[in-house]
């Protein structure tokens, strides 16, 4: 027996939920952008699986969503962490909880 | 496709992105999702897209673990204090993963398995990527030139 789509999308699920995870209950910035990049592989699988189990299409769709997917998640990954360095040089810190100036 | 590979990775992903979001220590949280990446690299290898998952193991381990490793280094004074989960999130995460799971499993027409396809080779997603993709292509070339100057302006030294 070969695994059926179902089970591809119960995998990226839990894939998903363990990132949700990951960045809920993080409190250290680095922590929550891994988080958040497991969130986006998870969906990548999700276009992958939908792509291998569905008939042809040319060009492949599924395949360039991910792709595209990944560049940009690459630029996000690049920018955040630029945020997380310029945000330790004014306070010192990554914590998420100590960055409430803005709160009211 | 065969069901004791889909077991095996589907198990080593799980349990590295499980460790990636509960570990304590940054470098070895960062190192289970560079596991749970290559873990998603292998099924992406499993479902006959081998470009991605290349594509998946190139950017993501070679730039964005390495980038995440240079900059635990840079803020090093302050790591080794994270908690692990709380309850709240796990709550959630269980949450959204049961609902999911729910409606994968309450929809019909996703129990089916896999055609057969032509193979997927670099000369048809290049081709792609040239021909209906082009418009799509330049705009995230783009935004990667944007992201690179936002990045490197977000680092610059502020004068004082």
């Amino acid at each position: 027996m070969t695994p059926t789509l179902q089970v591809f999308l119960i995998v990226s699920a839990a894939l998903f939920s363990t990132g949700l995870l990951g960045a809920l209950s993080r409190r250290h910035a680095i922590f929550i952008l891994i988080g958040i990049e497991m969130m986006l592989a998870a969906a990548n699988l999700n276009f992958i699986a939908f792509w291998r189990f569905s008939p042809q299409s040319q060009p492949p769709t599924g395949v360039m969503i991910a792709i595209f997917s990944i560049a940009i998640a690459a630029a996000e990954a690049a920018v955040g962490l630029a945020l997380v360095i310029a945000v330790y040089r004014h306070y010192r810190t990554t914590n998420v909880d100590h960055l409430d100036q803005l709160k009211g | 496709m065969s069901s004791a590979a889909f077991v095996l990775i589907a198990m080593v992903t799980l349990a590295a992105a499980l460790a990636a979001a509960t570990l304590q220590k940054l470098m070895h949280a960062t190192l289970s999702f560079a596991v749970a990446l290559v873990g998603v690299a292998a099924f992406f290898f499993l479902l006959g897209a081998e470009f991605v998952g290349l594509v998946l193991v190139f950017v993501y381990i070679g730039a964005v673990a390495v980038l995440i490793v240079f900059t635990i280094l840079l803020t090093r004074r302050d790591v080794g204090k994270d908690r692990g989960a709380n309850w709240g999130g796990a709550l959630l995460a269980v949450a959204v993963f049961g609902g999911l799971a729910w409606a994968v499993f309450k929809t019909q027409s996703v129990a089916i398995g896999a055609p057969h396809i032509r193979a997927l080779t670099v000369k048809r997603i290049g081709e792609a990527l040239m021909t209906s993709y082009v418009w799509p292509l330049q705009c995230v070339g783009l935004l990667l030139t944007a992201a690179l100057i936002g990045a490197l302006v977000l680092v610059m030294e502020e004068k004082r």
